[in-house]
């Protein structure tokens, strides 16, 4: 016996399965690029550090300097980059340049499926919504 | 030795992504693009061959092993999990086979004790538990990775994230199948390098398999909680891959050619290797046949066209013998 | 007897040596003992088998066909065609060794190469040099190797040290069944003329007398009447069991050895009591005169030809149904390969009994019944007068016979009847019984006296779990429905648990009866006076 049927069955749900991100991708109507980011409106042309190591690493600085201003009340934060020195506040520092919440925060996040749970405790302000 | 010889080649894996990524665009688009394309195609192509080339060959006999009581007389309780007497039974016996690793969750250690001339069965499972815990973590990592190929990312994988990242610790949050995918390899390999047995019986492919899946959770694991990369960029890279809008990948970093040149090797190596006890155990006849064979005919289809020894042919040779007995005879 | 006595024997290291297993060598000199000797001239030849000659294993030139690697590769090739369980057995095992200390030979040796992971690795090493791209072209890192005359050696002294018990595959995660491996092994060598005579001589005499024993259709009646005689004593009765009898209603197969040797004459005459009993419409052949088949220690081929008699005698004499009695590889073929072999048995009727009015449902297309699924229907259903107390004098165990375990999934019904015919059974330790049961080291032909010492340490697991009901339960009676085991078990506990007889259940059920018209009985039907049972003993 040979269970032929069966085993083209299999194989056939294997295949789909294995390739339904291609399928998946091929159905959706979404760019697969990557978000344009929207640049700062304020006119300011650097952030506080290195472009590529903040792409990478924000949320470890955010972190950072959530633990600094809460357990040690200390605010100022000095750039690695260039020695200027920032307030160490989401709210303020960060949405000062990066105004628009969802066009900055939620794109990529949506688009690389991370949940940050800065918001849990933040409030938008009014004006990045 | 084996074990040496398997970690060469998986080092000179690693080697060649991180020389191959360094060099420039053109062996990036090699490594980032060419290699995991050609790699999915040998993967699914040779598994379907292989599957195919299986399947040409019959099952000629019904051959389950039961573990449990058969169904026989109506009033004796039959065990349809372990003896399976129809379809039902055997998609719950394979079920369990398969999702629970049943058979494995047997396992016994024998100890002989010479001077109290004992032999002993002792309950080991943990062959079993270091199975399910790296088998069902890499599948929920794989399932995860749905978030760098599919765009938009579906409602599900954040759900498999946020459960898998229940417990919130770290940042990014550590996945907990991150922790049983390491743990139970390390378990797997260790055994191969301290049971004497299992060391004895290994084949340097065996470790080889094993190294390149810890070294390809190992490089995850760096790209995600060490040397962090830009996931966007990630993202961009495998999403348009799997969109057939393949480009050089841009600020991913030496890691990411390193992963994905080990998945690579992974997917190649699979068709070809003992990694076909995945799509293997649906086709285990000893597992996926029912145990019904005194009521349903199972046919071979090479069954030869032979008979025994006939009855006239036994009459004629015993023919004395038989009359001298007094037995009643066909033919006088 | 094997020569080391169970003290020696047991000093057993299962560590396996540093060296490598790839390269292969056997001193069939030094390990007389653990090997069965080849298949005599006069059988191979009457059977027309391949490459018939006289030779030793411990001889340096096994006088093999000049091409033999050759056939070997061709059958090789030719199996995988044929049998997907080798395909993919060979393709998909992982090594993760959980069946390596489930083997009873590598249990009581200690040889790494019982376990059954590297049984199967002695042929799956030459299968990836011939047939895998990985091992054509990476060879032994692939675990691929040259199949010279020293594997081949080795594989006849492995895969004759398998008794295909199968209780390997029940911890395999994906099912690999040793058995199905070393019966392909053994088609692989049979066609070079590698095989073992106490497979051979049994499947020539089966095809020529119709049973393993070679015992011709006079002597066969003779015996039957012996038998009859001897229980007249006990019981007071005589029997005249029908044999080859035409219209009968049943026909009854049996393993010959039940009607060849004690303890299992005592089981047949067992059956006869039961039939006597019940007034069954049954026949004996004498043609059909073995259901046993050691064509499944040996080829498929021969199997098919020895099983062909028994629905070719059932068609002739015109029963309606078969019964068959205890006895395991014997089952196994019934159970699994009869009716694709030699069916469709549209010709019987379906198994109903004719005193109960039971329909055997789980045997509507082969149309055979096990003699325990009978009994136990019988006695479910209240026709028997039994008598318990007569089996007092035995504190019973049941040892699953390993083909009725695994092959089959018959478990209850022999403890069912075992309970209903004994005050007094004790299972072994679990992980020692049911679909965990050890092999009493004697089957697929190996149970023959030169191999005595391989018998005894793949004995042991056995042996230690009834040594263990004997020391905590007084156990003295073991009982199978395996005609091998019959035959096997008693040295075997000789050995490793002196002090308990083997029988098999219709034994029990024999004494047990209270047949109508018999005199008191003063011993059991072995004709050993029945003691009163002596004080309080341990009933836990």
């Amino acid at each position: 016996m040979y269970d032929a049927s069966k085993i083209v069955v299999g194989l056939a749900v294997f295949v789909v399965l294995a390739t339904s991100p291609l399928w998946y991708n091929a159905l959706s109507s979404a760019s697969p690029a990557a978000p344009e980011l929207s640049q700062p409106t304020n006119g300011s042309t650097e952030c506080v550090e290195e472009t590529a190591f903040m792409r990478a690493n924000h949320m470890d600085l955010l972190d950072q300097w959530r633990d600094t201003v809460v357990r040690d009340d200390v605010r100022t934060y000095t750039s690695e980059m260039s020695g200027k020195t920032y307030t160490m506040s989401l709210s303020d520092t960060c949405l000062d340049c990066h105004s628009k919440k969802d066009q900055f925060c939620d794109a990529c996040h949506t688009y690389s499926a991370v949940d940050p749970y800065c918001w849990t405790c933040h409030v938008v302000p009014e004006e990045a919504q | 030795m084996g074990a040496l010889i398997s970690l060469v080649a998986v080092a000179a894996i690693v080697l060649l992504a991180s020389v191959g990524a360094s060099t420039g665009d053109g062996l990036r688009f090699v490594f980032g693009v060419i290699l995991p394309g050609v790699a999915f195609a040998v993967f699914l192509g040779g598994i379907i061959f292989r599957v195919v080339h299986w399947a040409k060959s019959p099952v000629p006999f019904r051959i389950p092993t039961t573990t449990g009581q058969a169904k026989s007389l109506p009033w004796i309780h039959n065990n349809e999990l372990e003896a399976p007497s129809g379809l039902p039974g055997v998609i719950g016996r394979m079920a369990l086979e398969v999702l629970a690793f049943r058979s494995l969750f047997r396992n016994t250690r024998v100890e002989i004790l010479p001077e109290k001339s004992k032999v002993n069965y002792i309950a080991d499972k943990a062959l079993w538990a270091a199975a399910m815990a790296f088998h069902w973590a890499m599948f929920i990592i794989v399932l995860r990775h749905f978030r760098f190929f599919v765009e938009p990312v579906p409602a599900w994988v954040e759900m498999l994230q946020s459960v898998d990242g229940f417990f919130q610790i770290g940042l990014p949050v550590y996945y907990g199948t991150t922790f049983l995918m390491v743990v139970g390899l390390a378990y797997l390999l260790a055994r191969r390098f301290f049971d004497s047995k299992v060391r004895y019986i290994s084949l340097p492919t065996d470790y080889f398999a094993l190294y390149l899946l810890l070294g390809i959770a190992l490089t995850g694991i760096v790209m995600r909680h060490i040397e962090k990369i830009d996931v966007v960029q990630v993202k961009a890279a495998i999403v348009g891959w799997a969109s057939f809008q393949p480009a050089v990948p841009v600020g991913v970093g030496l890691w990411y050619f390193v992963h994905v040149t080990l998945v690579s090797a992974l997917l190649i190596y699979f068709p070809f290797s003992k990694l076909l006890h995945a799509p293997g155990v649906f086709l285990s006849p000893t597992r996926n046949l029912a145990n019904n064979n005194r009521v349903r005919r199972h046919i071979n289809p090479w069954n030869p066209d032979i008979q025994g020894h006939s009855y006239a042919e036994w009459e004629d040779e015993f023919r004395d013998k038989l009359k001298a007995s007094g037995y009643a005879l066909e033919k006088e | 007897m094997a020569e080391k006595s169970p003290q020696e024997l047991i000093q057993i290291d299962l560590t396996p040596p540093p060296r490598k297993w790839m390269n292969p060598a056997v001193d069939f000199e030094a390990r007389r003992g653990t090997w069965s000797y080849p298949g005599g001239v006069k059988s191979l030849d009457y059977l027309g088998m391949p490459n018939v000659r006289e030779w030793s294993p411990t001889d340096a030139d096994w006088k093999l066909p000049e091409n033999w690697q050759q056939i070997i590769h061709d059958g090789f090739k030719d199996l995988l065609k044929k049998y997907r369980t080798l395909e993919i057995f060979m393709d998909i095992c992982v090594r993760c060794g959980a069946c390596a200390d489930k083997c009873h030979f590598f249990i009581g040796s200690g040889d790494p190469k019982n376990m059954p992971v590297l049984r199967a690795e002695l042929l799956r090493s030459i299968y990836r040099k011939d047939f895998t791209a990985a091992g054509k072209i990476l060879g032994s890192l692939a675990g691929a190797r040259e199949l010279t005359e020293e594997v081949l050696k080795e594989w006849y002294y492995y895969f004759f040290q398998c008794t295909e018990c199968r209780r390997c595959s029940v911890y395999c995660p994906y099912g690999i069944d040793t058995a199905e491996i070393t019966m392909m092994a053994r088609e692989l060598m049979n066609l070079v003329g590698l095989n073992i005579n106490w497979i051979m001589e049994p499947v020539a005499n089966c095809k020529r007398t119709g049973n393993h024993l070679g015992i011709q259709p006079h002597t066969y009646k003779d015996n039957v009447e012996f038998m009859c005689d001897e229980l007249e004593d006990v019981t007071g009765i005589k029997l005249d069991p029908p044999i080859n009898r035409k219209g009968a209603e049943i026909l009854f197969v049996i393993p010959s050895a039940d009607y060849f040797a004690d303890p299992g004459t005592y089981t047949f005459v067992g059956y006869l009591m039961l039939f006597e009993h019940i007034g069954l419409d049954y026949t004996l052949s004498s043609y059909a005169s073995d259901g046993g088949n050691f064509g499944l220690f040996n080829t498929a081929e021969n199997m098919k030809k020895l099983n062909w008699k028994i629905y070719h005698e059932a068609k002739r004499l015109g029963v309606k149904w078969i019964l068959g009695g205890e006895c395991g590889h014997m089952w196994r073929v019934m159970h699994q390969y009869m009716d694709t072999m030699n069916g469709p048995a549209d010709f019987l009727e379906v198994p109903r009994s004719p005193i109960t009015g039971t329909v055997f449902e789980n045997t509507t297309s082969t149309k055979m019944t096990h003699i325990c699924e009978f009994t136990s229907d019988l006695i479910k259903h209240n026709k028997l007068k039994l008598d318990k107390s007569r089996n007092d004098q035995f504190r019973v165990t049941f040892h699953d016979s390993c083909n009725p375990a695994r092959a089959m999934g018959f478990l209850e019904e022999p403890r069912y009847v075992i309970e209903n015919v004994c005050n007094h059974f004790y299972e072994m330790p679990e992980n020692t019984i049911r679909e965990h049961t050890f092999c009493c080291a004697g089957g697929a032909g190996l149970g023959n006296d030169e191999n005595m010492e391989m018998r005894m340490r793949g004995g042991l697991p056995r042996g230690n779990a009834v040594r263990w009901v004997r020391d905590h339960h007084g156990v003295n009676r073991l009982t199978c429905i395996c005609a091998i085991d019959r035959a096997t078990l008693p040295p075997l506990v000789e050995y490793w648990s002196p002090g308990v007889d083997v029988s098999g259940i219709h034994e029990l059920v024999g004494n047990a009866l209270i047949m109508e018209g018999e005199k008191e009985r003063t011993t059991d039907i072995r004709g050993v006076p029945v003691q009163p049972e002596k004080g309080e003993q341990d009933d836990v």
